[in-house]
Order: C-alpha cells, then sequence, then structure tokens
C-alpha cells in the first residue's frame, strides 16, 4: 500500500484536524463494514464534563437534586485528583452525540473518535437489546419532553411534591422494565398524543378498579375469590402507574417517565463487558489501519497504545489496584479470542467453537455483537484459552460457613464451570433481588404484598430495603408487606408502616401459629 | 460523515439547579455542620472555601439489592497459588475482595463531604437574620438613579427606536397624505365601472377615465412607506431612588478589666456582626468606638487589634455616640444601630449617667444590642435591663460565655421578625 503523509505531527488538535481524522477513520470504518448512526460530535470542556456525568450522560434530563449530589461528588473527585474525568461519553441516540473532553490530546481526540463514533455508536445499532428496548430516533425529543413535564409539573404542583415522587420512582428504577415482554417502541408523536388521552382514561380505569358495590347477579361467595392482580408483576413501576389508586394523572405521567428513562438505560446495563469490548476493539484496530496507510506518525502510535494498554489492563484480585474484573480488558481479550478463533484456530479452539473456526472474522464477531447480552456472550464465548492467560478462578462465599472455597481454576475440569460462574456474574437476574406484586388486597385494608423470590439464598439488604418500602407504600397509598421466600419458605419480612411492637407474650403465641 | 459541534462556550452550570437542590433539600443537615464548626474554629477565616459534612444515610438513595449472607461465587484473575478445592480463611470485611461496589457514589463512608463557597457559607451563617426597624429614609445626597421608561420622543438614538411606534406614526401619515387622493380614486373607479356598465361611454371617455386613474394612483404611491418624521424613540428619564442607609456603631470595652479572653469574644462577636452587615447592606456604614474611661472613635483594624487599659466609664462611649450621630448622621437621612460588647463592668457612679443618656439615645436608634461577656449579671447589665421590658423591640441584650454562643446569640438578636 502507498504510504501518505500523516495528518498531523504535533499534539494540539484544532477543528480542521479533527474532521480529516474523523474522515479518516469513517473510511476505515466503512472498509470494515461498520454500520453507524450519523454522528454528532460535540468538544465540551470539563466542567461540562462533570455536568454530564451528573446526568448519566443524557444531554437533557429533568432536575433532581440525586444528580447535584452526583456532580458534587464528581467535582469533589475530580479537584481533589482522585479521579481523572472520562475523555468521551456517548450516548445511544440517532444521531449519536459524543462528547470529547477538550483538554485531550490530538492523539486521544483520534482515540475516542474511534472509540465512541465508530466502535460505541455501531454496538448502539447493531445489539439486539438496543434495537429492542430503545428508539435512538426519539430519545432526545422524549428527554426534552420529560423536563418540560416535570418542571410543569413542578410550577403546578410543588417543588417537593414532586421531588419526593421522583425519589420513589428512583428507588424502584431497575423494577421498571418488562424482562420477558417486548416493547413497541413508539415516536415522539405518538408519546405526546397518548398522555392527554392516557390521563383521562387511566383515572377511570382505577376509579373502575376501585368499585366496591357488588353486583347483584353475582354469588356471594364468589367476591374476593380471584386474587388481583391476576397474575404476579415485575414491572413494579408499571403496576403502580396503572394500579395504585390515590395517584393524581400526572403522577402516573412521571412515574412513566422514570420507567421510560429506566428501560431506555436497561440494554447499557447489561452489555457493559460487550459494548466496552466492541468499541475497544475497534479502536485498535482503526487506527492500526490508520497507521498501516501511514496517515499517523509512531509518535502517535506510542501514545495511543500507552493508553490503550492502561484502558485494557487488568490488575490481579491481589493487588492493591484491583476492584473488580474490568470489562474493558474482559471484552477487549474476548473480541481479540473470537478473531483469533476464526482466523487461525488451534485444535482446542476447534474442539470449543467448531461453528466459529475458519469462519470470516468480521462476519463471526458481528454477530456475536449483534446477538447476544453480556451473560450469554461469555457463556457462548470464553475460551479455555482466555481462562488461562487471565488465570481466572472461582470462590464461593458461603454465609454458613467459616471459609471461603476456591470451587474451579483454569484447568480441564474448570473451564466450563468458570464460564458458567462468570455469566452468571453479569446476570442482573442474579445480581438483583427478584421482586413481584403478588396481591393487592382489593376488598380488604388494600394491604399490598409483595414477594422476594431469594436466589441461593441470598438475603434482601434490610436497611435500604425498608426506605424502599417506605418509597412503594408512598406510591400505592396503603399498607404494603414484603415476603422473602426461599423456595416457598418465609425467611424475612419487611412492612410499611412498621408493625407495631407486640407483647412478649403475644409474640410467643404468634410464633406458635406461624409454626 | 460527523459533524464536529463545538460546545465549550456553552453555559457550564448545568448541574447549578441540582447542585441547589441537593443544598435545599439537606439544609438543615449542613446548617448543622457548619454551627459545628463555628464552635472550633476562629470566625476570621471565611475567606476561604468551607467544607461541610453530612451524614450520608441523609443522601442516600435507597434501592432493593442483595445484603450479606447467602451463597455467592465470584470470579477473580490471577490465580497464582490456588487449586479447586481450597479453601480460604475469610478475609476481613465480609465478601471476597471486590469491596468497590459499595464506596462508588461515597457512600461506604460515613459521611458526605463536600465543599461551599465563601458566598454559600456566609449565606447560610445569616439566613433569616436583618436588621430590625429599617426604614427608608428620602435622601439629600442622592446619587442613586434608575432609568425609567417615560413614553415616547421623536428624538433620539438608533437603539431606542421603538418599531411599533414609528410604523404606527408612519402608517397615520400614509392614511393622512392620501385619503383626498383615495376617495376620488374611488369616485373615478365608480364612475367609469357605471359607464362600462350602461355601455353609453365611448372609448375617448373610458381612456380619459383611466389615465386619470392611473395618475392618481402614481400619486398615492408616491407618498413615502417610512419617513424620517415618523420615527419614535423610547424615551427613559433617570429618578432619584430613595435608598436605605444605615449606621451600625460597634461600641466596645477595652479597659482593663476585659481581659485577653473577653476581648477575643468581642472581637469574634464584632467581626460576625460585621460581615453580616457587610453582607445584607451594602450602604451600611460602621462606626467603631471604642473605650475605657474615655472613648475614642477609631479605625477597623485599631479596634480589633491594639491594646489598652485603664478603668471603665461607659458613659463615656455613650456620648461619643450621640456626638457623632448628631454631626454625622442626620436621623432624617439614617438608619442607626449601636452594638456593644462589654464585660458589664461600670463605674459606679457612671450608671446613672448612663441611663439619662442611653433614655435619650434610644428614641433616635432603630435598634440597640448588647452582649455581656460574663455569665451572670454585672452592673450593666443592671442598668440595661429596664430598657429591655420597656423597649422590646429597640433593646436588646444577651449574656456570652464562650466562643460557641457567639453565634447563637447574634442570631438571637438579629432574627426575622415576624412581618
Amino acid at each position: 500500500m502507498k504510504k501518505q503523509q500523516p495528518i498531523s505531527t504535533d499534539s494540539d488538535w484544532n477543528f480542521p484536524l479533527l474532521e480529516q481524522y474523523e474522515a479518516a477513520i469513517s473510511k476505515a470504518a466503512a472498509a470494515h463494514g461498520l454500520d453507524t448512526f450519523p454522528n454528532q460530535i460535540e468538544l465540551i470542556s470539563s466542567e461540562q464534563m462533570m455536568d454530564a456525568y451528573a446526568s448519566v450522560g443524557l444531554p437533557i434530563y429533568y432536575h433532581h437534586w440525586s444528580f447535584g449530589k452526583r456532580f458534587i461528588h464528581t467535582e469533589q473527585a475530580y479537584r481533589r485528583g482522585q479521579m481523572g474525568l472520562a475523555y468521551e461519553l456517548v450516548i445511544n441516540s440517532s444521531p449519536c452525540i459524543a462528547y470529547l473532553q477538550e483538554e485531550n490530546t490530538l492523539t486521544m481526540q483520534a482515540l475516542v473518535i474511534a472509540h465512541a463514533c465508530f466502535g460505541h455508536n455501531s454496538f448502539f445499532k447493531g445489539n439486539y437489546l438496543f434495537k429492542t428496548w430503545t428508539d435512538p430516533e426519539s430519545i432526545v425529543d422524549y428527554l426534552v419532553f420529560a423536563r418540560d413535564y416535570i418542571s410543569k409539573c413542578e410550577a403546578r404542583y410543588g417543588e417537593e411534591e414532586v421531588e419526593s415522587l421522583l425519589d420513589a420512582c428512583h428507588a424502584l428504577m431497575n423494577y421498571g422494565v418488562d424482562r420477558y415482554q417486548r416493547p413497541h417502541p413508539i415516536s415522539m408523536a405518538e408519546e405526546k398524543a397518548r398522555q392527554t388521552q392516557r390521563e383521562e382514561s387511566l383515572q377511570q380505569q382505577v376509579n373502575d378498579l376501585w368499585r366496591t358495590i357488588p353486583t347483584k347477579d353475582q354469588p356471594e361467595e364468589n367476591l374476593g375469590e380471584e386474587p388481583y392482580p391476576a397474575e404476579p408483576q415485575e414491572n413494579l413501576l408499571y403496576f403502580f402507574e396503572k394500579d395504585a389508586p390515590l395517584l393524581a394523572p400526572w403522577q402516573r405521567e412521571i412515574i412513566r417517565i422514570v420507567r421510560k428513562m429506566g428501560q431506555y438505560l436497561y440494554p447499557q446495563r447489561q452489555t457493559q463487558v460487550m459494548n466496552e469490548g466492541w468499541a475497544c476493539f475497534w479502536h485498535y484496530q482503526l487506527l492500526h489501519d490508520l497507521y498501516e496507510q501511514g496517515l499517523v506518525s509512531d509518535g502517535f502510535m506510542i501514545e495511543f497504545l500507552q493508553s490503550h494498554t492502561n484502558v485494557v489492563f487488568q490488575p490481579a484480585f491481589d493487588s492493591p489496584m484491583f476492584s473488580g474484573i474490568n470489562p474493558y480488558a474482559l471484552g477487549f481479550a474476548m473480541m481479540c479470542d473470537i478473531r483469533q478463533i476464526c482466523e487461525s484456530p488451534d485444535d482446542e479452539d476447534r474442539y470449543w467453537f467448531p461453528d466459529l473456526v475458519d469462519t470470516p472474522w468480521r462476519e463471526s464477531l458481528h454477530f456475536a455483537m449483534a446477538n447476544f447480552k453480556d451473560e450469554s456472550f461469555i457463556q457462548q464465548y470464553l475460551s479455555p484459552r482466555l481462562i488461562r492467560k487471565m488465570r481466572l478462578f472461582g470462590v464461593m462465599d458461603d454465609a454458613s460457613k467459616n471459609y471461603l472455597e476456591v470451587t474451579s481454576i483454569h484447568n480441564d475440569q474448570g473451564y466450563q464451570h468458570i464460564r458458567d460462574a462468570l455469566a452468571g456474574m453479569y446476570n442482573l437476574g442474579n445480581n438483583e433481588p427478584n421482586i413481584q406484586v403478588v396481591n393487592a388486597n382489593i376488598r380488604g385494608d388494600r394491604t399490598l404484598t409483595l414477594v422476594h423470590r431469594m436466589f441461593n439464598n441470598r438475603p434482601l439488604d434490610a436497611n435500604s430495603g425498608n426506605d424502599v418500602m417506605r418509597y412503594i407504600q408512598r406510591l400505592w397509598g396503603f399498607d404494603v408487606n414484603l415476603e422473602s421466600r426461599q423456595d416457598d419458605k418465609l425467611i424475612q419480612t419487611l412492612q410499611w408502616p412498621p408493625a407495631v411492637e407486640i407483647k412478649p407474650e403475644l409474640d410467643m403465641a404468634a410464633v406458635a401459629i406461624v409454626i | 460523515m460527523g459533524y464536529l459541534i463545538d460546545r465549550r462556550q456553552n453555559s457550564k452550570n448545568k448541574s447549578a439547579v441540582n447542585r441547589q437542590r441537593f443544598m435545599h433539600r439537606h439544609h438543615q443537615e449542613i446548617r448543622r455542620s457548619l454551627t459545628e464548626k463555628l464552635k472550633t474554629r476562629s470566625i476570621t477565616d471565611t475567606d476561604t472555601s468551607e467544607t461541610v459534612k453530612i451524614p450520608t444515610k441523609k443522601t442516600a438513595e435507597p434501592t432493593f439489592h442483595h445484603g450479606r449472607g447467602g451463597q455467592v461465587e465470584k470470579i477473580y484473575p490471577g490465580n497464582q497459588e490456588f487449586d479447586a478445592g481450597d479453601q480460604i480463611a475469610r478475609p476481613e470485611g465480609g465478601q471476597g475482595g471486590g469491596g468497590k461496589q459499595a464506596s462508588d457514589q461515597g457512600e461506604g463512608q460515613d459521611e458526605f463531604a463536600f465543599e461551599i463557597s465563601q458566598q454559600e457559607f456566609l449565606d447560610l451563617l445569616f439566613e433569616d437574620l436583618e436588621l430590625p426597624n429599617l426604614t427608608r429614609k428620602t435622601l439629600a445626597h442622592n446619587d442613586e438613579f434608575k432609568r425609567v421608561r417615560a413614553g415616547f420622543s421623536t428624538s433620539g438614538s438608533p437603539a431606542n427606536v421603538s418599531i411599533i411606534r414609528t410604523m404606527r406614526a408612519a402608517s397615520a401619515r400614509r392614511i393622512a397624505l392620501s385619503a383626498g387622493k383615495r376617495s376620488e380614486l374611488r369616485a373615478l373607479l365608480k364612475e367609469r365601472d357605471l359607464l362600462e356598465q350602461e355601455g353609453l361611454a365611448d372609448d375617448d371617455t373610458l381612456h380619459e377615465l383611466d389615465e386619470k386613474i392611473i395618475a392618481l394612483r402614481e400619486r398615492i404611491n408616491r407618498v413615502p412607506f417610512i419617513d424620517d418624521f415618523d420615527l419614535r424613540y423610547h424615551q427613559t428619564i433617570r429618578q432619584p431612588v430613595p435608598r436605605s442607609k444605615a449606621v451600625m456603631f460597634c461600641v466596645m470595652d477595652v479597659s482593663g478589666s476585659m481581659d485577653q479572653s473577653d476581648k477575643d469574644l468581642s472581637k469574634r462577636f464584632f467581626i460576625l456582626l460585621y460581615l453580616f452587615l457587610n453582607r445584607h447592606y451594602e450602604h451600611t456604614e460602621v462606626v467603631f468606638v471604642r473605650h475605657h474611661t474615655k472613648a475614642a472613635e477609631v479605625d477597623e483594624q485599631e479596634f480589633f487589634y491594639s491594646r489598652e487599659t485603664g478603668g471603665t466609664v461607659v458613659s463615656s462611649a455613650l456620648n461619643l455616640v450621640q456626638e457623632i450621630i448628631t454631626e454625622r448622621f442626620p436621623l432624617n437621612e439614617w438608619n442607626v444601630y449601636v452594638a456593644q460588647a462589654s464585660d458589664g463592668d461600670n463605674w459606679p457612679d457612671d450608671g446613672h449617667k448612663c441611663e439619662k443618656l442611653l433614655t435619650g439615645l434610644l428614641p433616635q436608634l432603630q435598634y440597640y444590642a448588647y452582649v455581656e461577656i460574663s455569665n451572670q449579671d454585672k452592673p450593666l447589665w443592671q442598668t440595661y435591663a429596664p430598657y429591655q421590658q420597656q423597649h422590646p423591640s429597640l433593646f436588646a441584650m444577651q449574656h456570652i460565655t464562650g466562643p460557641e454562643d457567639i453565634y447563637p446569640v447574634l442570631r438571637d438578636l438579629f432574627k426575622k421578625q415576624a412581618a
């Protein structure tokens, strides 16, 4: 290939240079068939980056004290030098908005353009979770709608009223997603049109639900027999939005907004390793392409490789720098590994990945990116070679024993187990307590019962749990109970308002009855 | 092809509202933290920003998550020595080594510490405080004006052009200048229509009419759309602003009976007071008067930092205050406040003199605040006590025994009165 002049030899960036880099990287990406949303690259200052941090990277967000807390925290940490700011932030929208920090050197800007504007961007466009759960075309519109609606509510019903509702909703944000039911992304226009209609009809429905006058022809004994809701509800925010009896229409709409935001962020939480791995793989690949074309200098590559190495560094478990498995490191290693399995497999690869060996690597990698989430991706693609390379080992912490046990290491007996266990660590279903609404006592005192189905005997954190129960009570309007059950055995109960103190002798009687 | 956008000029305070909400929500805790701080540190270090600590528990955002217990299996990298089946003693602090998750939000620590600016610090410090009985007095030497709109004029600078008024004037002028011609035109058009309808007219007549019509139209069109004559300008005039001016007399006893710690306490009190005044009222003057047997007006530096000794004659100070008021602060212009700090000792014969002076002085004042640095009622306290009962809204007194009292006492003396 004919070597070209490097685009730059300096480390200071300016707009014409960034445009040249962007164009060159875009060309290289197109040669690999990366499919991306159009890019909108915004240069921002470090203060603005801290602002962006505070609002989970979203360009527009409604106001809430918790974002202020996050901002203060970031600002403190940054000023004291405890943490550096990210070089970039990118959000899943179309056009794909990427924030680049002005303090980056030219090399770093090129790196983050490759990483965010082509790596993450193509992941957002290709991965099935993002395709299913988010509508990148309308997210910015929706954010504007949400912010305006909430500030209108604040003006009308008071900041404190809105704030206390948002507090409650935020506590349940992770419980605002239908995990098994797939949503239909709808456009902004539809959303707006529906909103007014929803307000009116919702209130009617709720009133209907609580109509307690029995109809004449219904036999008396049937009353109170059918449970409500008919099936357990995992989407708590949705349940409150539709069924909480005392909420005003605007409160239902705010619950809906938080629920939508939770849903929008849901795929990100499930694809950390893959998303970062994919982006790292591509910035590595694309900048090497540029180097081969002679578009970047040796100095550029040295600086780039140094940053790259820092990003994908995995400290060992006993290192003082260790803070869990680095998703960049794991993701990048797995993506490279897949390419190696495709291009130059050894016998072990042929045994473990018969479908993958000798396939064109771009297609195989793209397939992996498009059709998995972290959990299934690791389950499917973590190779013995990588387990050995990272020297992974499993440790079982069983609270009933006074020691930890090493379950498996990087050997033939351990590979499969390590794969499963590592995949399990990225399974949101395992990591978040499984809590569902099972019964609303609509004909009696309206007590709401939730059940926490325990996994591996893991209990709920009661302190925080109690606070959340208070919020749930605020949403529901009547007493709420939460039962933690392991295989249908009642282990732990939280309730709000807290139970009245029972006198000791009565207590004994109560125990006897339970037994 | 991507777009590059330079956003660096956009406002950087997007989080200001959220930060404010955070401060508002945790107002109580922040205040508590500050009050704690004031006990232990010198009040004069208010130049710098202040670190505030509030319990993490108050700022927590609860979620449902797992507590400790049950079976948890985790994968770690970097195995060196372990083999499957090895048993390891449980490390301190519970599960595994990945304790990072617990503290990534600043939780896991007991306190959420953050800095507030000096401005915010003072805001919190002097919240709900005000100078009592402040009244607006009209002033002879008024140098403050505000500009107010005063209708429209036909001359002015281009920046002040009122487009609506100008266009209105232009429209009126056009109507006025062309009204006669327009009615003429209407008449001609009607005549022509009639002639044409009845078919009576010959071509010449029609032609003649047409020419007339065209000429008229041209003349109407020649009336200019806009003319210098139409221009209207917003007019503003300067209006004097009545202003509330206040003068604060700081009176301190520097006699020998005041020991160093007493002086220190009074200094702290006055510094706090000074900060408060400086902040709340831009046009507040402060007069420093210190006294032993003789009173003298001094500047700020000398007031706070020079040393003197001697006996105590409080009336000398009151006398001087009276003199200064008469001389420099005419009551129709100034709100007068007096704050006095003393250990309460006074020359025994001086009590009556003080009473007399104070009785004369009080009606001229907005407020008189007296702090006594002692824990019992000293002679001066007894002299002053009746005034507090007679003029509860004019006269206030408090004891101070240690640095921790100063802030609460200040709050008490200057707390906002219910409107």
